[in-house]
């Protein structure tokens, strides 16, 4: 395998009982994440970017289930390749926090505010590693170090409400990097935090990136958050992949009409421009989609193929995937 | 619009919030959540509050309804002090003077109908027949973009674009002629909080609004706003027409935020300035400029004493001693 992580054909589902066919959250989603690779993963509320990351670390909540044939296989470090959906739980443990960590949102709500901050970092290294209680002490002052932390020493016994919202999420990158993951899943991790921690946060992690040479997975809604830290880019709307590129042909040779919709809305504020370019309508409920794009309906270019047929994702350069008729190598055979 | 009067002027305005402790709950100390904030906003005029969380903007905002009560300073409205009157006339100068709140999620009552929830304010700044209010209530929402149909669901049958419709409707339906909106997009996906600015504007234009456009977010701020101010712990540092800051910024702070924005290009060059620290407490806020800790010009001067508010060029107003 020469990917760090290969998602092949993901669906995840909401079974609605068992008269009715479940709802497809998520459908057929591949991505591949390279190894040292800053991969992004862009979409509205609802678009289904984080149950899709939840399910790369297996944590999927109940009732939502993985469709049949999705696949998630992973390189671990000694090399073997593991099939995360087929793992048993006690195996998954072995992997998360260790192998494979996550930042979450909201760091106010995501750290147990009844533990110190040192009792918070040392669970992890209890867990995945046999180090003695002054080695565990030294590796957690070590890292806050690394986040830039000032005076860690006396952080370490704080609790998390002592803590602002940039440093409480600088405590959960120590958490997640402590191990030296191999992959770090980082979702929407600067949209609670000002703009000016923001920037702080992302030139962080952009930092540490390099110097722990993992693959950081970055979920977000947040286009200029993918233009400052990412490589490549997968754009999602209503449970599917739509574009796929490197981060300057996302912004440069845009292709679908929704990622191009998504730029234009943003772009336009400020301009001169006082009425903001809107894509029309909303997302459409998940098991609501019909046969044909899911985009259509909110669509500039809708044609009549488009409410027909759902276009698939093809490769329209190399390295860059579409899934829109406009884009379709069969309408060009056919011109 | 410099020809409109001036339809709301904040003079010096402050809001403590007692900090309690001890066993006897007694008074131990303030949150100077706004210190002294100065603007004036003209009518038909949006004037954009910018800061980080904390630094006071929804407080000022609120103050000035007088949600809550002011600690100093002045509020006129159409030329009368507002802190001068008593509750009565204040709930009936409300009528005036509107608020369109955050969340679009929690702001409105789940066991009403959009239509009761319209009807509401009604009832409680006017005496009108139900045949009366049923076509304020449908004018309305044929303004903000709601069908008839959509006035007999409750709010948990919308999507937060559409609720925020409906919180928009709810403080319009009185016709004011001023509205605090206090992060009206800040909860909203980015191709429908271009939908709500949008409504927004041409609201603006039909109703003759002035707009006290709170929100944290530079970018929408900008687009909204014919005049800003940058708030940091409790002061304005700067403000003037949108474009005279955004262009020339002078005051380092602002300088700081507008570097923060991440950049829509990946290929352009970034020059950030990074703040290294937090914001200070406003409980306990740093002696002389507030913002002179985590300033990277700061002289001497800066940690002793307040710096006066200085106009550099028409209306564009900053207060640092860079400029003294």
């Amino acid at each position: 395998m020469e990917h760090l992580l290969e998602i092949r054909n993901l669906s995840i589902e909401l079974p609605q009982g068992k008269r009715q066919p479940p709802v497809k959250l998520v459908e057929g989603v591949d991505l591949d994440i390279d190894k040292k690779q800053n991969f992004g993963i862009v979409g509205e509320s609802g678009c289904g970017k984080s149950i899709t990351c939840s399910s790369i670390m297996g944590l999927l909540s109940y009732p939502l289930t993985l469709g049949k044939g999705s696949s998630i296989r992973f390189q671990q470090e000694n090399g073997n390749e593991v099939e995360i959906t087929s793992l048993p739980s006690s195996e998954l443990r072995k992997i998360r926090g260790k192998e494979i960590s996550m930042i979450f949102q909201e760091p106010m709500t995501a750290l147990d505010p009844t533990s110190t901050i040192v009792a918070q970092i040392e669970e992890t290294l209890r867990f995945h590693t046999s180090l003695t209680k002054a080695e565990m002490h030294d590796a957690a002052l070590a890292m806050l170090k690394k986040v830039n932390i000032p005076r860690p020493d006396q952080i370490l016994l704080d609790y998390p409400h002592h803590l602002s919202g940039g440093m409480l999420q600088r405590v959960m990158i120590a958490i997640a990097l402590i191990n030296n993951p191999r992959l770090l899943i980082a979702d929407e991790p600067t949209t609670a935090l000002d703009v000016t921690i923001q920037a702080q946060i992302l030139d962080l992690m952009n930092e540490l990136r390099e110097s722990f040479d993992t693959s950081v997975i970055m979920i977000t809604h947040d286009l200029g958050v993918i233009a400052e830290t990412c490589e490549k880019v997968a754009v999602f709307y209503a449970g599917q992949v739509v574009e796929q590129a490197s981060v300057e042909e996302i912004f440069h040779a845009t292709a679908h009409p929704y990622t191009a919709g998504l730029l234009k809305s943003v772009t336009s504020l400020g301009g001169a421009e006082k009425k903001l370019y809107t894509i029309q309508g909303t997302v459409p409920t998940a098991g609501h989609f019909g046969s044909g794009c899911r985009f259509a309906d909110r669509c500039d270019h809708c044609t009549s193929r488009c409410r027909e047929a759902a276009p698939a994702l093809t490769e329209i350069a190399p390295g860059h995937l579409c899934r829109c008729w406009l884009h379709a190598p069969e309408k060009e055979a056919a011109q | 619009m410099s020809e409109h009067t001036v339809l709301l002027d904040v003079q010096h305005l402050q809001t403590y919030f007692p900090i309690k402790g001890g066993v006897v709950h007694k008074t131990v100390g303030h949150v100077h959540a706004v210190e002294d904030v100065s603007f004036q906003i003209r009518e038909q005029e949006t004037f954009g509050l910018v800061g980080e969380s904390g630094c006071g903007k929804s407080t000022t905002g609120r103050t000035i309804l007088r949600l809550i009560e002011p600690t100093g300073g002045k509020i006129f409205f159409d030329g009368q002090d507002l802190c001068q009157l008593d509750r009565e006339a204040m709930r009936q100068k409300r009528r005036d003077m509107q608020l369109v709140f955050q969340d679009p999620y929690s702001s409105l009552n789940p066991r009403m109908t959009v239509r009761r929830l319209l009807e509401e304010p009604l009832q409680t700044h006017f005496t009108l027949t139900q045949k009366e209010m049923n076509e304020q209530v449908l004018w309305i929402a044929h303004a903000v973009g709601l069908s008839p149909e959509q006035l007999e669901r409750y709010p948990h049958q919308f999507s937060g674009g559409q609720r925020q419709r409906v919180s928009i409707a709810r403080a319009l339906i009185t016709k004011p002629r001023f509205v605090v909106a206090d992060e009206p997009v800040s909860a909203l996906d980015v191709s429908i909080q271009a939908q709500i600015l949008n409504l927004l504007f041409s609201l603006q234009e039909e109703l003759k609004l002035s707009y006290l456009f709170i929100s944290h977010d530079l970018n929408v701020v900008r687009h909204i706003s014919n005049r800003i101010g940058v708030m940091y712990l409790g002061r304005i540092m700067e403000q003037g027409n949108t474009e005279s800051v955004y262009r020339n910024p002078l005051h380092p702070y602002t300088r700081a935020l507008l570097s923060a924005i991440p950049k829509l290009d990946p290929l352009e060059e970034k020059h950030r300035i990074q703040l290294e620290g937090d914001v200070p407490s406003p409980a306990n806020p740093p002696k002389g400029c507030p913002f002179h800790d985590r300033c990277s010009k700061c002289m001497e001067i800066c940690k002793q004493s307040v710096p006066e508010e200085k106009e550099l060029e028409p209306g564009h107003r900053v207060s640092c001693h860079l400029y003294d």
